[in-house]
């Protein structure tokens, strides 16, 4: 049992640099000054050698701690962009102005994003519904805190306290849905429910009624339509770098997640991975109702941003109605929906990152996120313009940018799939997007500025950051095999 | 044959030497406006050269079409391979990009407009290495789109097209310019989509098997998607005269129709015209209308014969009434820009009637107009542009009595005018010809009600001329200064070739008879 143990926390090195960075920095909050860095760097270290261990993982596949935690090479991959992300994220916020006031507490700051960090890794490798719950909400509660976290400012208070209150529902409602499901299988770990329904199927309803319940967890935090309401608030509440992590790496913990536990748990286990999984359970037509979920989220989300003038509420919606075309590789659920989900989401952390630095580098300067106010500014910052327009081309999904990688592989799985009207809705909605995502782009370029012509100066350092972002998202779009390749590799799951 | 510089395909020199300026431009430094314009006119004028030897070792004698063999300066290598997905199997994405009879002539109308583009943007003053630069990258994707012959890469370069020309329009365009751009934005979108989504069908209902492996590859291989042979057994496109080959085929018609642009679907084309700036629209009527007519014939015709057999009939309908309704249009305008848009549109339409037909002749007159429109708008779109320099009004009602005053411009645009109306001896009355003749011969009732559209073009035509050039000479519009040096060198070449093919169309025909001929058979025959 001890050999047990210690094999599994072997297992564990990521998650136990996570924990270490997280008291670390708090120690040294204590000792160092306060207005310095310090803190945010030891976050960054720490995460670079959270990242060096999830890479010595890689090849793995097996479940540890009796069977509560799974490293394969699926979670692996989402911990790379986990790690990634919370990466970028470190440099966005050692850049930020609205962090700036906020100065003596900056360690609490970094001490909640890595517990955030450690949440969604957790989330994104659990097969234990109780380690889930927690995961869940280990992530959900750094991040309300870090909504408000310049709370002086009211919008970003009122932010919190609407994420805490739908939060709080929704987790709810999933615990409940998690302890009926536990109830009538007898297990709370994803395999022990597999082989349950398996053996026997019983009790349809109540079934159904839990993973509706399970699913509105989920959806809350994948910001799924139809709940999917806090998310503009929160995101224009938030500081930027918390509402990109929440619209980026949020997101694909919340992915990763849903994904495991609707192929681990309800998977029949004579191997349906060509036509579905969703044979287990009787009732509802699982795929058709995500589907839908998927064409309202691409609908309202792409609707909605069309009449958003906040930079944030406008990637907000963008960010719901990406949430749509993501959940239309859940419909499918083949393997080539999962991978296909997989690299949309390695794109998508680059070019939705690149979108939101732009913002927040505008931001800083001239203290704005109106869409309105940037007119001109294609004249003052060239390249932090240039930079924006193929971050928001990329994010519309036209050639020869990464975001059109990732639809053509998603589109590409659904039509093989033969979902044909839901993947015209998805066609349809993205020719919707193009219009609010270049609207940035024609307001950059199409004024001249109104004052007099005076160019803005950027950091060096911001420039390089730029390009660190600008980079993968032009060339993922004309050399993309790695990626294929890496995506392909990493759809196996413990167990299947 | 295959012809190498510096161990580069020569295609690959003719496509991406624009970019390679683009790069140039980009590190000149502001300022230094001419090294940026000379740039760009270097960079165009060796894809000139190029179309120029490209012409002149061209083999009239192959196929090409469906025959990879038989396609000419063939460049493929393997772009993305993954080997063994488990489920798809073995995924391939290549360059690939060859010329044939189709082609031919439209690389060489691309390099030249392109080329006599740069001439006219020469007073551009506005951000000129924006400009340029955006410039470049869309010719670029133009040329790239005649001679792929892999789909992925051949949407890679229709789309490209869109942001450069989105920008070009929006900023350096007329009052109306953000309208105009967006609009000519959303609608080629709309298409591109329709475009990805058929794409994407095709490539997941296709799948060769590979000689050297004998493994089932999915590819985007245009060539293969000709084959019926090689689409999977109960697949999505599989068989024949089935309902979602008739729905793939109207998605890519759709896509085309826009760029063509077909009625009903022609709206973005005025308002992209009036307000983009001259050498735009030059290159917008002079090439990008072409990439539709030729989409048709590259990825409709031979990928769908079934249903291209089906749907030809209302293809020549949507082309009849393009040539009648473009015509009236134009008669109705009083903006001089916007008389040659709707004029773009019902000569498109004689382009759409001729390929429709599916004879020899009708192609070949098709195909050839498109090459004549190309030349002869060019021409139109520089005149209203000189003129619009020195007046500043576009206003057919403004002018009057210019043949006194401006005799060389009066004599150049005339001749863009008599050729636009089909004058016989000037070369749009060839390819009229030609395409009326092969329309007559698949479709009477058609071909004649198309043919009055003829009647309204002279009267537009006509009364047109006596508006700008004939008549008092209003006040204002004294001491007009006539054409400058760069402006007659940007014509010359136009009309050189308007008048050569006019009078001696062969060079041209020749060069793609023998690939026409073969794709009326291929698709006639059922694409066995």
């Amino acid at each position: 049992m001890i050999e047990q143990t210690l094999h599994s926390l072997s297992q564990f090195y990521p998650e136990i640099a996570i924990v270490l960075t997280l008291c670390v920095i708090i120690v040294a909050d204590l000792f160092t000054k306060k207005e310095s860095y310090t803190t945010g760097y030891i976050f960054l270290g720490g995460l670079v050698i959270t990242g060096i261990f999830v890479v010595m993982q890689s090849g793995q596949n097996e479940s540890v701690f009796y069977d509560m935690i799974a490293v394969d090479p699926f979670a692996i991959f989402f911990k790379v962009l986990l790690v990634l992300a919370g990466i970028f994220i470190v440099f966005f916020s050692l850049q930020s102005r609205e962090l700036k006031d906020y100065k003596s507490r900056i360690g609490e700051y970094y001490m909640l994003l890595s517990g955030m960090m450690l949440g969604m890794m957790l989330m994104v490798g659990t097969t234990n519904l109780l380690l889930m719950y927690l995961a869940f909400e280990l992530t959900s509660i750094s991040s309300y805190v870090l909504v408000g976290f310049t709370k002086k400012i009211h919008k970003s208070a009122e932010a919190s306290m609407k994420y805490i209150v739908y939060g709080a529902v929704s987790s709810g409602v999933m615990l409940y849905g998690i302890s009926l499901l536990i109830g009538i299988t007898g297990a709370t770990d994803m395999y022990g429910i597999n082989a349950a329904l398996v053996a026997e199927s019983g009790q349809p309803l109540i079934l159904n009624l839990s993973i509706l319940m399970i699913l509105v967890g989920l959806g809350f935090k994948a910001a799924v339509v139809p709940f999917h309401f806090w998310a503009p608030d929160v995101y224009e509440g938030a500081p930027i770098s918390i509402a990109a992590i929440l619209a980026v790496a949020s997101k694909t913990a919340a992915l990763g997640l849903m994904i495991r536990f609707f192929t681990v748990s309800f998977i029949d286990a004579d191997g349906l991975m060509q036509t579905g999984v969703w044979q287990v359970i009787e009732g509802i037509h699982w795929n058709v109702l995500l589907a839908g979920m998927a064409a309202l989220a691409m609908i309202i989300g792409n609707l909605t941003a069309l009449m958003q003038d906040n930079i944030k509420r406008m990637l907000a919606y963008s960010s719901i109605a990406h949430a749509g075309y993501l959940l239309m590789g859940l419909v499918i659920l083949s393997e080539e929906g999962i991978a296909s989900i997989m690299i949309y989401l390695f794109i998508y952390l680059f070019m939705n990152l690149g979108a939101f630095y732009v913002a927040m580098l505008f931001s800083n300067k001239l203290e704005t996120e109106s869409i309105e106010q940037y007119k001109g500014l294609g004249f003052r910052a060239p390249l932090e313009s240039v930079a924006m327009t193929i971050f928001l081309v990329s994010l519309t999904g036209l050639p020869p940018t990464g975001g059109f990688i990732a639809k053509l592989y998603l589109f590409g799985a659904v039509v093989n799939a033969g979902w044909i009207w839901l993947v015209a809705i998805a066609g349809i909605t993205t020719v919707i997007s193009l219009f609010y995502y270049i609207r940035v782009a024609r307001n950059l370029f199409f004024f001249k500025p109104a004052g007099k012509l005076m160019p803005i100066k950027f950091e060096l350092g911001s420039k390089i950051f730029l390009f660190v972002l600008l980079i993968p998202t032009l060339l993922l779009g004309i050399y993309f095999e790695p990626v294929l390749n890496f995506a392909k590799n990493s759809i196996q799951m413990f167990g299947m | 044959m295959e012809l190498q510089i510096l161990g580069i395909g020569i295609l690959t020199w003719l496509v991406f030497l624009p970019i390679v300026g683009m790069l140039v431009v980009l590190l000149l430094p502001d300022k230094n406006r001419n090294a940026i314009r000379w740039t760009a006119a270097i960079a165009t004028g060796a894809q000139v050269v190029i179309a120029g030897i490209i012409f002149a070792l061209f083999d009239r004698t192959q196929l090409g079409i469906n025959e990879a063999e038989s396609f000419q300066f063939v460049e493929q290598f393997s772009w993305i391979t993954v080997d063994a997905v488990p489920w798809v199997g073995r995924i391939e994405i290549s360059y690939f990009m060859g010329i044939d009879g189709l082609s031919i002539l439209m690389v060489i109308l691309t390099a030249l407009i392109g080329f006599i583009g740069v001439i006219s943007s020469w007073n551009i003053d506005k951000m000129v290495k924006g400009y340029f630069a955006l410039y470049l990258l869309l010719v670029t994707s133009m040329m790239g789109v005649f001679v792929s012959l892999d789909f992925f890469l051949f949407f890679i370069f229709w789309e490209a097209m869109l942001l450069p020309m989105y920008f070009l329009i929006g900023i350096w365009g007329g009052p109306r310019r953000e309208y105009a751009a967006i609009k000519f934005f959303l609608y080629t979108f709309v298409g591109g989509i329709l475009m990805l989504l058929t794409m994407l069908a095709l490539y997941f209902s296709v799948a060769y098997t590979d000689p050297a492996t004998g493994q089932s590859v999915h590819t985007f291989n245009i060539l293969h998607m000709m084959n019926p042979a090689n689409y999977i057994e109960g697949s999505l496109l599989a068989g024949i005269d089935t309902t979602w080959r008739y729905v793939a085929w109207m998605a890519l018609f759709i896509n085309f129709a826009i760029k063509i642009p077909l009625f009903p679907f022609h709206t973005w084309l005025p308002d992209a015209h009036v307000e983009a700036p001259t050498p735009i629209s030059v290159i917008l009527a002079g090439v990008l209308l072409k990439l539709g007519a030729y989409g048709i014939l590259r990825l409709n015709f031979p990928i769908f014969p079934d249903a291209t057999l089906y749907f030809v009939y209302f293809m020549a309908a949507l082309g009849m009434i393009s040539i009648i309704y473009g015509a009236l249009c134009a008669m109705a305008q009083d903006d001089f820009k916007k008389l040659i848009a709707y004029s773009s549109i019902s000569h498109m339409g004689i382009v759409v009637i001729g390929i429709a037909a599916l004879n020899t002749q009708g192609m070949v007159g098709g195909v050839l107009q498109m090459f004549n429109h190309g030349i002869i708008t060019a021409v139109l779109f520089l005149a209203v542009g000189v003129l619009y320099d020195r007046t500043h009004t576009r206003g057919l009602y403004d002018f009057g009595g210019i043949a006194n005053q401006m005799p060389k411009y009066t004599g150049i645009a005339m001749v863009g005018m008599f050729a636009a109306l089909g004058l016989p001896g000037l070369n749009g009355f060839v390819s009229e010809l030609f395409s009326f003749l092969g329309a007559f011969e698949a479709y009477k009732w058609i071909a004649i009600v198309s043919v009055t559209g003829i009647i309204i073009t002279a009267g537009y035509i006509l009364w047109t001329i006596q508006r700008i050039f004939l008549g008092e000479t209003p006040e204002k519009l004294h001491d007009l200064k006539d054409l400058t040096a760069r402006e007659i060198m940007m014509f010359v070449p136009l009309l050189i070739l308007i008048i050569l093919l006019g009078v001696y169309p062969s060079p041209a025909i020749e060069l793609m008879n023998t690939s026409l001929s073969h794709l009326v058979e291929f698709v006639t025959m059922g694409g066995s």
